[in-house]
């Protein structure tokens, strides 16, 4: 953010200031001397540590909590919180604005599976991470975010760079905390960074007023702690499981839908596990793609609206369908009212809010999910089940009929699903794979085949343009250095967030951004098609910049990809080069994402071609 | 490509569904059976996802009075009805206050919601951090409202009688109005305001219900008695409603 010309109060030339014995108008006034910082940098044990402002408790809290990095814009409100971060363990990564901050401690957390924790400064720095808190919010992210916020004698006051955090932010938040005491502050940020992980996961924001931040902290901070009452009973209820289970061997054609729930809840072994000892099918929602190896025989891939034939034929014909972790959400259902019509459901979710929320549950049964898996599993008997021979001959036919290939033509543009494929070819089973939203983002999800969990990092929810690159950083910054690290992005998702690119340098990050370019924001161009006449609306994108040479200014490696001849090489050397590398892939201006299930339809009227829709 | 690829795209290993643009399947999208030739099952299910039978009309909605217990810190009204006003439910009133429990308040919700609504709303407010628990009141719970009315003051005394028959309480007359307070249940005030509306009602101010559990059952759920009961010798309480 933009600094005043003093950064002590927001720029308020008032003569009460002198009697406010929290302003802080320099480091000198407000810190301590060199000596103490040096001394403090020495000690290395976090929970022995002495707190002396809150400020330095808010980075204890940070330590204790196992934090190593955080993600964030420096800015007059938050200035004593960083002051607090010299000599601390956790790394800060400066980021280009705080929208990349939020995604990238969002990503952080994904590939991590702790919380992430991204900073801001009051006004305009916290509501620049509101996209990426509610995008947190959207797919049960764990994010810490705190914020700076004005002196707490001036809240109210409309004072320089106030906005009122806690109130824009109550909403997509899972909670969130107005600082008020600087002995308790580094408790409040602890339990804020516990309750993000504690049961369904979500994002949590501390505002801090920097009277509070400079303030003395006597009392030494310990671990972070959740209010008791949030933590859920891990186990279901028997009478819960019972039912389910039984539901389950009384089925002919069961299917196991396994959401985002499943991988945020470190399920995915007890996951896989059920579904091959039972013999049952499985699709995935998007946020739930890596929870079941896509190569895998029993696996039909993801369901809902770009989700594959086979999958959405499989939701439409099962008897029973076993859902876990996942919101029932309408890009996954269509309309809710024609989804899985012959199916008995049985919900799997640690929030019982989530229990026939969009659809109806027959068998609810709440708990973490690999606990309830193993309980459901323990409870199955199986003796007499049905024979499930036809129905898995019928989803392996519908596997033949509804193949997800594409035709490739030498003398026309390169398709974008060729582009997917050939990086994924190149790149190992363990890769990382971040999107921006769009049709590249279904693109990638579509034909990248993911195996493993937390390797595909998205905006499910929010659908958040821009995603991809800060997500690429954070994704990076979490992951082992010998994994890859690939954005996909589209040209107006990357431009929305392209800054960001200098932080990948800086950081000499090895991340590799596709931008699969069609000059179009492409879904909309293809839902102008489908439904408006073909009218495009500000959709045309012909004016956006060279991406290969935008991204050498920035100092990055930049490619270009115009046909299939240049495919090969330039996946190789763009995936070499140690360091962010840019690949600007000119795709088939007019490829569109199939099948679709349009907005409420039914999940088996999937169209395969736009003439369909 | 780790082998360095090949220049022509057919042969390449990447695209292993990489199909030839000479094939059978369509020159845009997917090939496959289109979406009529495809068998679809006619169960539906209602707008809450309950399978049902086509004909069936669209679900009741019920009034319900619901009850939280929550931690008195700033924020947690407004958490309470951003949330409402959020998720759409349709809310009557709201209402809040502190209880003996030092740091406890109680929010008294009545809303107009379909059975799922309701479930929906008592499940989303006990997510909140702040809320203790949450309860809905049985239809014989004890609730009353308070309403302030000021009339016209042509006609004071047949105010004073519509007034005592409602059991209620002049609070200021005036030669020009007269200003009443009536409490009861929400039928009572509803059939007081009918009454007074024959001299004119100037202005009306209602507090929204507040409702308790009869008897020994507690409000929400695991709710202790409050600090102030003490400890009871069971015999010298009896519950008539037992």
């Amino acid at each position: 953010m933009s600094e005043p010309a003093t950064p002590d109060t927001g720029g308020r030339d008032d003569a009460d200031d002198a009697d406010d014995p929290d302003e802080g108008a320099d480091a000198s006034t407000a810190g301590r001397t060199d000596d103490e910082r040096a001394e403090r940098a020495a000690r290395t044990d976090a929970a022995s540590r002495e707190p002396g402002t809150g400020a330095d408790a808010v980075v204890s809290a940070l330590e204790a909590a196992g934090v190593d990095t955080a993600f964030g814009v420096q800015g007059g409100a938050i200035m004593p919180v960083y002051d607090a971060l010299v000599g601390s363990s956790v790394h800060h990564v400066t980021m280009a604005h705080e929208q990349g901050a939020a995604h990238a401690a969002d990503a952080y957390g994904v590939v991590r599976g702790d919380p992430g924790v991204c900073m801001a400064t009051s006004g305009p720095g916290a509501t620049n991470l509101v996209t990426g808190i509610a995008d947190a919010s959207m797919d049960s992210d764990a994010v810490l975010a705190l914020t700076g916020q004005v002196p707490s004698a001036m809240v109210g006051s409309d004072a320089f760079q106030e906005t009122d955090t806690v109130g824009v932010t109550a909403p997509i938040t899972k909670h969130n905390y107005f600082a008020s005491d600087s002995d308790a502050v580094g408790s409040t940020v602890g339990e804020a960074f516990a309750l993000a992980k504690t049961g369904r996961p979500g994002p949590t924001l501390v505002d801090l007023p920097k009277d509070v931040s400079f303030g003395d902290a006597e009392t030494p901070v310990g671990e972070p702690t959740p209010p008791e009452r949030t933590v859920p009973d891990p186990a279901a209820d028997e009478e819960q499981v019972e039912a389910a289970a039984r539901a389950i061997e009384e089925a002919e054609r069961p299917l196991c839908l396994f959401g985002g729930g499943v991988i945020k809840g470190d399920a995915t072994e007890e996951a896989r596990a059920f579904a091959r000892a039972h013999e049952i099918p499985v699709v995935t929602t998007m946020p739930g793609i890596g929870s079941f190896p896509e190569d895998d025989d029993l696996c039909l891939s993801w369901a809902g609206m770009h989700g594959t034939g086979y999958a959405n034929m499989a939701i439409t014909h099962t008897d029973c369908l076993i859902g876990v972790g996942t919101r029932f959400d309408d890009r996954l259902t269509g309309g809710v009212d024609t989804f899985a019509p012959e199916a008995e459901v049985v919900h799997v979710d640690i929030d019982p809010a989530e229990i026939s929320k969009n659809v109806h549950a027959d068998y609810p049964v709440v708990g973490d999910a690999g606990t309830v898996i193993e309980q459901i599993d323990a409870e199955i008997r199986g003796a007499d089940a049905p024979d499930t021979t036809e129905w898995r001959e019928q989803y392996d036919e519908w596997r033949e009929r509804y193949p997800m290939d594409y035709a490739v033509d030498p003398d026309e543009p390169v398709t974008p699903e060729f582009v997917v494929e050939a990086f994924d070819a190149a790149t190992g089973d363990d890769a990382y794979v971040a999107t921006g939203v769009g049709q590249h983002q279904m693109w990638a999800a579509q034909y990248w085949t993911f195996r493993e969990p937390r390797t595909f990092v998205s905006s499910h929810g929010l659908g958040a343009m821009g995603y991809g690159l800060p997500a690429a950083i954070g994704a990076r910054i979490a992951a082992e250095d010998d994994r890859e690290v690939v954005a996909f992005e589209g040209d107006g998702s990357f431009l929305m967030t392209i800054q960001e690119l200098s932080v990948a340098v800086r950081e000499t990050l090895d991340i590799t951004v596709v931008v699969l370019n069609n000059e179009y924001i492409g879904m909309v161009r293809q839902w102008q098609d489908a439904f408006f006449e073909g009218r495009h609306m500000a959709s045309e994108y012909d004016w956006m910049p060279e991406f290969d040479t935008l991204a050498e200014a920035f100092g990055a490696k930049g490619f270009r990809i115009d046909d299939y001849d240049d495919v090969a090489e330039t996946v190789e050397e763009a995936l070499a080069y140690d360091g962010p590398s840019v690949v600007d892939a000119h795709i088939d201006p007019e490829a569109n994402v199939y099948p679709m299930v349009a907005s409420g339809a039914a999940n088996g009227r999937f169209a395969l071609a736009e003439d369909q829709l | 490509m780790a082998d360095g690829g090949s220049a022509h795209p057919a042969e390449d290993p990447a695209a292993e569904r990489a199909r030839p643009a000479d094939g059978d399947a369509p020159a845009t999208g997917l090939a496959g059976p289109r979406p009529d030739e495809r068998p679809h099952p006619t169960g539906r299910r209602d707008e809450h996802g309950v399978r049902k039978e086509p004909d069936s009309g669209t679900e009741p909605t019920r009034r319900a009075t619901i009850s939280a217990l929550v931690e008195d810190e700033p924020g947690v009204l407004a958490r309470s009805a951003g949330l409402f006003r959020r998720r759409q439910f349709n809310i009557e009133s709201l209402t809040v206050g502190p209880t003996t429990v030092e740091g406890h308040s109680r929010i008294t919700l009545v809303v107009e919601e379909t059975e799922a609504g309701i479930e929906q709303a008592k499940k989303q407010l006990a997510k909140l951090t702040p809320v203790i628990a949450v309860g809905e009141l049985s239809g014989d719970a004890v609730a009353a409202e308070l309403v302030l009315l000021k009339v016209r003051g042509q006609e004071p005394d047949k105010v004073h009688a519509i007034t005592s028959m409602y059991d209620g309480q002049t609070l200021d007359a005036g030669p020009r109005t007269i200003t009443v307070q009536i409490t009861g249940d929400e039928n009572q005030i509803d059939d007081a305001i009918d009454a007074f509306d024959q001299f004119g009602i100037i202005e009306i101010a209602r507090t929204g219900q507040t409702a308790l559990e009869r008897g020994d059952s507690p409000t929400t759920p695991g709710e202790e008695p409050g600090h102030s009961a003490g400890e009871t010798d069971d015999d010298e309480f009896t519950n008539y409603d037992d």
